[in-house]
């Protein structure tokens, strides 16, 4: 447990520099906040009356205290367009976004790791350059063009996919009690098979769209992981022994090659976080994407600096995470640095 | 590397792989719209037509129109400026950045490299993407904000970098041997060490292009940045979103198409320079 406190206290320089990065992106506003704040009417005096308000008349540090107490209060602010305190909002929304994460990465993983090691196994086949083909393409399509092309090609061209606007036909289904907010959970608890049948149909196209672009690094860092653990003298001496192959390929050669995937699991959830931005804009998803370029469309301040800071948190915990499961896989990261 | 030899091996490096000549190609086409693109564009992408709106490709509009009757290969060729302006001047920005902030951390260690390292760790604690939406949002809703966004979210990899291969040569003999001959440490870092790392960075370069256009593709596509009715590529793909549902492909298809050939090139050229410049790092 010792590696896991140290692990743990070193998210802390990580949160300090992000709730400073917020501060500083709160305080970088164009022009003067509080005459922004006071509105198109004001004089001289209400503006000093608002910066006094705003506590935009102390000294930063001050300021800085002030904002890391406010966090840590859960105040965040209300939202100009929804008139709700800003963490209501996005408490609401996240479920949402985590459900739609969560499957494209399902799907990337899926998709990516049996290619990589398919594609490792055999070098220079058909398998393996179609391998790097995907790897190029999947990294090469923005999201969004992604997004719409599956949405002309499945919806309107083939008509095998439902309507592409949000989680789920409010007409024909109506969602399930909320307990977690992730409707595919919620249906679950509830036994509703068929809004879980619904919502999971809802869920094909963005996730899909939006573990394309995962899908490329870990391909590419499976396949590379694979020969290299594949050409290593263990292997051989596995294979010298007389092992069987499959047991070798999985039990030796993958776990080895599995602590350079989940290195690369870091950077693919920076994409998949910002990713789900553009599929949620596309698929008309109701997440905390969505709310954000709404947010900054209508300049939204607190509402989209609440929803950088929760996605930043978010990513450092998950970054915390894929380092918990990196030592459970190969137990030298631990005594690393 | 004398230049005959270095020809020698680009041309090994690019008879074998094809794909990166083809992206040179392709790229150069790409940069020739971007220079000439109002001379080459057969309409003012700017010039509407009531009575043409939302044409299928035809032999007048090979790409079609768009809802206001816009022709939308004009627009795509004059798009090609911004598009990739943005990315070079970005990609460009941050290399400079990195490279001088990298190269100071890895030379010196000590404070100024817990300081730019802390600073570059801070950076990638974020979803970059959102990172990015954030920065815009902060400093105002303008194309030169969504280039300042798109260089802070690309610096950590070239300042790693550039730290990373400069303090593998600090101690290295030709180093020391510059320092013996009584240069300075700027003089040394700049004269000596910073050429040697130059082709790598090079690499990196172009392996980052393809991710800047994306980037800002992106931001511009969620309504940051460039305003219509100027093209992009990004807001045109978001423009012509509207019209999927009543079947109206082209609208979106061919920018998103120019966007992916952009992109697809820049990392075939990347893949291509890194096996020339720098071919143990192929995988």
């Amino acid at each position: 447990m010792h590696f896991f406190w140290k692990r743990l206290l070193g998210t802390i320089p990580s949160l300090i520099g992000v709730v400073l990065v917020t501060f500083v992106l709160s305080h970088a506003l164009p022009g003067d906040p509080a005459a922004f704040f006071a509105g198109p009417a004001a004089n001289a005096e209400s503006i000093a009356e608002v910066r006094a308000k705003l506590g935009l008349d102390r000294s930063l540090p001050v300021q800085f205290f002030h904002y890391a107490d406010d966090l840590r209060r859960g105040q965040l602010g209300n939202s100009l367009t929804t008139g709700q305190p800003v963490l209501n909002d996005l408490i609401e929304r996240l479920p949402a976004s985590l459900e739609l994460t969560f499957f494209a990465l399902l799907f990337a993983v899926a998709v990516a790791i049996p290619l990589g090691v398919w594609a490792a196994t055999r070098p220079d086949s058909m398998v393996d350059h179609a391998c790097r083909a995907l790897v190029s393409i999947g990294a090469a399509f923005p999201t969004f063009f992604i997004g719409l092309l599956f949405v002309y090609l499945f919806y309107f061209l083939f008509d095998i996919a439902p309507q592409p606007l949000g989680r789920l036909n409010e007409i024909m289904y109506t969602a399930p009690p909320r307990i977690t907010g992730a409707y595919t959970v919620d249906s679950i608890l509830a036994g509703e098979w068929s809004v879980l049948r619904a919502s999971l149909a809802q869920l094909v196209l963005p996730s899909v769209s939006l573990g394309m672009f995962a899908l490329a690094p870990i391909a590419r860092i499976t396949r590379a992981a694979m020969l290299q653990a594949l050409g290593s003298d263990f292997i051989r001496t596995a294979r010298a022994s007389g092992l069987p192959a499959r047991k070798i390929l999985f039990s030796y050669a993958l776990r080895n090659a599995m602590l350079p995937v989940t290195n690369v699991l870091g950077m693919v959830f920076s994409f998949l976080l910002g990713g789900s931005v553009l599929i949620e804009q596309v698929y008309g998803w109701q997440g905390v994407g969505a709310y954000a370029v709404n947010a900054v469309i209508s300049s939204d301040y607190a509402a989209v600096q609440g929803f950088v800071l929760a996605m930043a948190l978010l990513y450092v915990l998950l970054n915390l995470v894929i380092d918990l499961i990196a030592t459970a896989i190969d137990p030298r990261v631990r005594f690393e640095s | 590397m004398t230049f005959a030899g270095f020809a020698r091996n680009a041309a090994y490096a690019f008879g074998e792989n094809r794909l990166t000549l083809v992206s040179v190609v392709i790229l150069a086409a790409l940069v020739l719209c971007a220079i000439f693109g109002p001379l080459i564009a057969p309409y003012d992408p700017l010039m509407t037509d009531g009575t043409a709106r939302l044409v299928p490709p035809s032999a007048a509009h090979p790409f079609g129109t768009d809802a206001l009757g816009r022709d939308i290969l004009s627009r795509v060729i004059v798009a090609a400026r911004l598009d990739l302006g943005m990315a070079v001047i970005a990609a460009l920005l941050s290399f400079a950045v990195g490279l001088a902030l990298g190269a100071i951390a890895g030379y010196f260690g000590g404070w100024p490299d817990r300081i730019i390292s802390r600073v570059m760790d801070t950076i990638m604690a974020f979803p970059l993407f959102v990172l990015a939406m954030g920065i815009v949002a902060a400093l105002g809703n303008s194309v030169l904000n969504v280039i300042i966004a798109t260089v802070v979210i690309n610096l950590p990899f070239y300042c790693r970098f550039a730290r990373a291969e400069v303090n593998v040569r600090r101690e290295q003999g030709f180093v020391e041997a510059a320092r013996m001959g009584g240069n300075g440490a700027m003089p040394v870092l700049v004269n000596h060490i910073v050429p040697n790392i130059l082709p790598p960075m090079m690499v990196q370069v172009s392996l980052n292009m393809g991710w800047a256009i994306l980037n800002a593709a992106g931001l511009s596509f969620i309504g940051l940045g460039v305003r219509p009715p100027t093209p992009e590529w990004g807001i045109m793909v978001s423009e012509g979103a509207s019209f999927i549902i009543s079947g109206e492909w082209w609208t979106f298809v061919f920018p998103g198409a120019a966007l992916v050939l952009a992109v697809f090139c820049f990392n075939l050229l990347g893949d291509g320079l890194r096996d020339l410049l720098d071919p143990k790092r192929r995988v």
